[in-house]
């Protein structure tokens, strides 16, 4: 009836992950609690939960990657304890099975879950505003992404209570994640997870591709879109290009393990190294899935900061196409042991260190963007310029670690771990939260404390430093990876060093949970009155904060590059606001609770998947399928805006928009 | 001032100026549609490109067990291969119909492009049952693994086109030729005949070179 699921996959003998558990589902519990007392659930329902709304599709992937946030940095803050302590006689306080999920758990998190969540919703929020349109090309479609990605979140924490996650790493390699060698669920936890968010951020892609290309303001042309928008197409296509790869590697592993073929096992002729150029093939391009759409923020925040245009936009175009495409040809790199022979080697080593090329490019333009601008030290541009400092010596170690000689030395080592670390928070994780300060005023209305914000920055900043500086001189001390416990004692210092810098980094963490509540409680005196708090050059300040549910009254027309500050420039000189559209009803589509169904029949044929539990996987199919068919035979698809609704908001935001003319034209 | 100096400077609606690629706003859902479904269309090609890739690097690693050429029915195939394209065939009459909003025709396009795909996927499976009754089942052999994941990953995704060719008739039937529903009839279309492509890749790959003297 159950499968394999009994009594004893729940760890009441384990007391961290018990505790662990108890904790968690009570701080839900609360949660769920206080929403049903303060009857805010019809509120949630209708704006968020069925809503097809990018913006709000947008803050919830966002909402989710901070609560993934916290679960992931507590896997980390785990691990630095344990190799702060564990050496010589001292066993640490984590045995080597659960510290291994830990560290799986952690790397499957942070990527699938945290990074991927953030960069997707910040572009969900941004791009469709910043292309001066609607919403995106498939706004339902969006609304699913959103609940498949949450559903595969869902399943990699139920692992904590029941059962267990994986102790293969974070790409679960055979033929260790072989039924062989890992009978139990916990890769397949792993397996299922990534699967149905996989869908999630597959339909993701074709919706932002088709939206960028299809879907833009009138004059919108390509040479003069934001380059946040140009870094969020590249990061799409490969998506599209890469993502269909990861559901063939772990599909293949899971007919390993659930139907006994033979295509990563050590017997009956399978291949393990098969699964580590397909996993690769996808895993590099991730690794710019994830950089693109950062490098797009930094390019957005440095030129507003600066109040100058981006230094060379089209040589940014050409820089993000070609790591585009370059970054699909590298992937050999992260097994130059495989041995493939030194040409080979050669050839994947070159590509990697050309790749270093339009990415200095872009380095070169964010400095000349800043050179002779007039630079305003806010807290997004804090995160900008720690960025190009860490992002250049973690980009300095990549170009070492594309040395086939010296990669054989420090393959596997903290060196590794070291210099990853280096370029995802450098880049990613600064990236995000600038990106995170600086629209947060676009969708709620109020800025983020400042003070606070420089706080979490210098804590972020300086905790990374602290925490990774020490593993790359570990890894050349000869430090492997993923070490539960080590016999030198001379390792230790670094390690308590690392474990200091994670402590700063949870101090920034916990911060920014204060800085959220402190920002709320003072909005009042915080608000974004104009729509433009930073003086911005894109479009989606044109538009009120928090933008109206149709985002423009009349779509903007574009004139030039920068499609708002052209605009801004305009009022300014002819001192008068741009006449008066003739008002329009505005179609929009309608809500829908299709994602959150489809998402629920997920998780649940996931889970019984997980536990061969084959009737309710049945049942989970037949029910998505039902719920599809359902949503495919509606008939109301838009509700209309009414005319005199669009002009009223419209005319409030001109009301606006008047006052804050009249105060640039004094001050210019 | 002039209204186009005006305009071109922003202080009117309209008339952003035509620098060539990608003015012309938003396009019509007419467009969109398609053009996404084409590129998820392509992601599902990419998906069977890195099955190719697994087969042709199993193809030999047969671990002891039966080869291509002990396995392969070139009748058999050549058979399956005409089912398949004349299913696609009757694919293309039935959007034809749909433009001419014939609801019959449609319809019985609709049938007869599921029932040759339903002969195919009988044949595939029989030669499948036919494999594994021999003893050369995906457990047998690398080879035979990527073999069966390859072909059957098509074959399953015949089978989803049978459940929508289903459900399309059905809507089709109860909706008439509303535009969101032609827009996926021609959905349907695309991926029908992708799948052919795929098929021609498969047909080429594994059984023509897999049958070689």
């Amino acid at each position: 009836m159950f499968g394999r699921l009994t009594w004893a996959s729940i760890p009441f003998n384990q007391p961290i992950p018990l505790i662990t558990s108890i904790v968690v589902l009570s701080v839900v519990l609360a949660v769920v609690a206080w929403i049903t007392i303060k009857g805010w659930w019809p509120y949630l329902w209708n704006e968020y939960i069925t809503s097809t709304d990018h913006k709000r599709i947008g803050i919830m992937y966002i909402v989710l990657a901070l609560v993934m946030l916290v679960r992931g940095f507590a896997d980390a803050i785990m691990m630095r304890t344990q190799q702060a302590i564990s050496v010589g006689a001292s066993q640490g306080y984590l045995p080597p099975e659960h510290y291994d999920q830990i560290f799986s758990a952690h790397g499957t998190i942070m990527i699938f879950f945290m990074a991927m969540p953030f960069v997707i919703g910040l572009m969900n929020f941004v791009v469709p505003l910043q292309l001066g349109v609607r919403d995106v090309a498939f706004p339902t479609m969006n609304n699913v992404s959103f609940w498949l990605t949450a559903s595969g979140a869902l399943l990699v924490n139920i692992s904590l209570f029941v059962g267990e996650f994986a102790r293969t790493g974070w790409l679960g390699f055979p033929p260790l994640s072989e039924t062989q060698f890992s009978p139990g669920v916990g890769v397949d936890y792993y397996l299922v997870s990534l699967q149905i968010s996989g869908v999630g951020t597959l339909l993701t892609g074709v919706n932002f591709v088709t939206t960028i290309l299809k879907i833009r303001a009138p004059g919108m042309s390509y040479m003069r879109m934001p380059v946040f928008c140009w870094t969020s197409l590249a990061a799409n296509l490969l998506i599209i290009a890469a993502f269909p790869v990861l559901t063939v590697a772990l599909g293949l592993l899971m007919l390993d393990r659930y139907l006994g073929f033979h295509f990563f096992t050590t017997d009956g002729g399978g291949n393990s190294m098969l699964y580590m150029n397909l996993i690769w093939v996808w895993g590099h391009p991730e690794v710019y899935i994830l950089a693109l759409p950062a490098f797009g923020i930094y390019s957005e925040v440095v030129s507003t900061f600066s109040g100058k245009p981006l230094f060379g936009y089209r040589s940014m175009v050409f820089a993000t196409l070609a790591i585009c495409i370059i970054s699909f040809m590298v992937w050999l790199h992260h097994f130059f042991t495989m041995g493939a022979g030194a040409d080979v080697n050669a050839v994947f080593g070159i590509a990697s260190m050309i790749i270093a090329v339009p990415t200095g490019v872009k380095i070169f333009n964010w400095l000349f963007t800043m050179y002779g601008g007039r630079v305003r030290f806010t807290v997004p541009m804090h995160y900008a310029i720690g960025f190009m400092i860490t992002f250049v010596i973690g980009g300095l170690t990549g170009v070492l670690l594309a040395i086939p000689p010296v990669d054989f030395v420090v393959h596997n080592s903290l060196f590794l771990i070291a210099h990853f670390h280096n370029v995802i928070i450098g880049a990613v994780v600064f990236a995000v939260m600038a990106g995170y300060t600086y629209w947060f005023p676009k969708a709620f209305g109020f800025t983020l404390d400042e003070r606070i914000g420089k706080a979490i920055f210098w804590l972020w900043f300086i905790g990374f430093y602290f925490a990774f500086m020490p593993l790359y001189a570990l890894g050349l001390m000869g430090a492997t990876r993923r070490l539960q416990h080590y016999d030198d004692p001379s390792w230790q210092p670094y390690n308590i060093v690392a474990l200091f810098g994670a402590i700063l980094i949870l101090f920034a963490i916990a911060l920014t949970v204060v800085q959220l509540i402190y920002s709320i409680r003072t909005r009042d005196r915080r608000r974004d009155l104009t729509g433009d708090p930073w003086d911005g050059r894109t479009l989606e300040w044109l538009t009120l904060s928090p933008p109206p549910h149709f985002n423009f009254a009349v779509l903007p027309d574009v004139h030039g590059e920068e499609a708002y500050w052209t605009r801004k420039q305009t009022a300014i000189r002819e001192e008068q606001l741009i006449e008066e559209p003739n008002y329009e009803p505005i179609e929009m589509p309608i809500n829908t609770p299709t994602g959150v169904i489809v998402a629920f029949f997920a998780s649940l044929c996931g889970f019984a998947l997980i536990w061969h539990i084959w009737w309710l996987v049945i049942l989970g199919l037949i029910g998505a399928f039902a719920i599809l068919v359902w949503y495919a035979w509606r008939d109301e698809h838009d509700h209309v805006i009414p005319v005199e609704e669009v002009q009223r908001l419209e005319r409030e935001r001109r009301r606006v928009r008047n006052a804050l003319l009249q105060e640039l034209i004094k001050t210019t | 001032m002039t209204t186009s100096e005006a305009s071109t400077i922003g202080l009117t609606h309209g008339g952003s100026e035509d620098t060539g690629l990608g003015n012309r706003g938003p396009q019509s859902k007419n467009i969109v549609v398609p053009y996404g479904f084409w590129l998820f269309v392509l992601s599902d090609m990419v998906l069977f490109s890195a099955l190719f890739a697994t087969y042709a690097s199993l193809v030999h690693a047969t671990n002891g067990g039966p080869v291509t050429s002990q396995l392969f029915n070139r009748t058999n195939v050549a058979i399956e291969t005409l089912a398949l394209l004349i299913s696609s065939f009757i694919c293309g009459l039935a959007v034809i119909a749909a433009k001419r909003k014939e609801m019959l025709w449609t319809l019985i396009f609709l049938f007869l492009t599921g029932f040759f795909g339903f002969v195919f996927l009988v044949i595939e499976l029989t030669e499948f049952a036919g494999m594994i009754a021999i003893g050369a089942g995906p457990q047998r052999s690398a080879f035979l693994s990527a073999f069966f994941t390859l072909v059957g990953c098509h074959g399953a995704h015949i089978t989803a086109g049978l459940l929508w060719i289903g459900t399309m008739m059905a809507q089709i039937w109860a909706k008439g030729f509303q535009p969101h529903v032609t827009r996926r009839l021609l959905c349907l279309s695309v991926f029908w005949h992708a799948l052919d492509i795929i098929w021609v890749a498969i047909f080429t790959i594994v059984y023509l070179i897999g049958t070689l003297p």
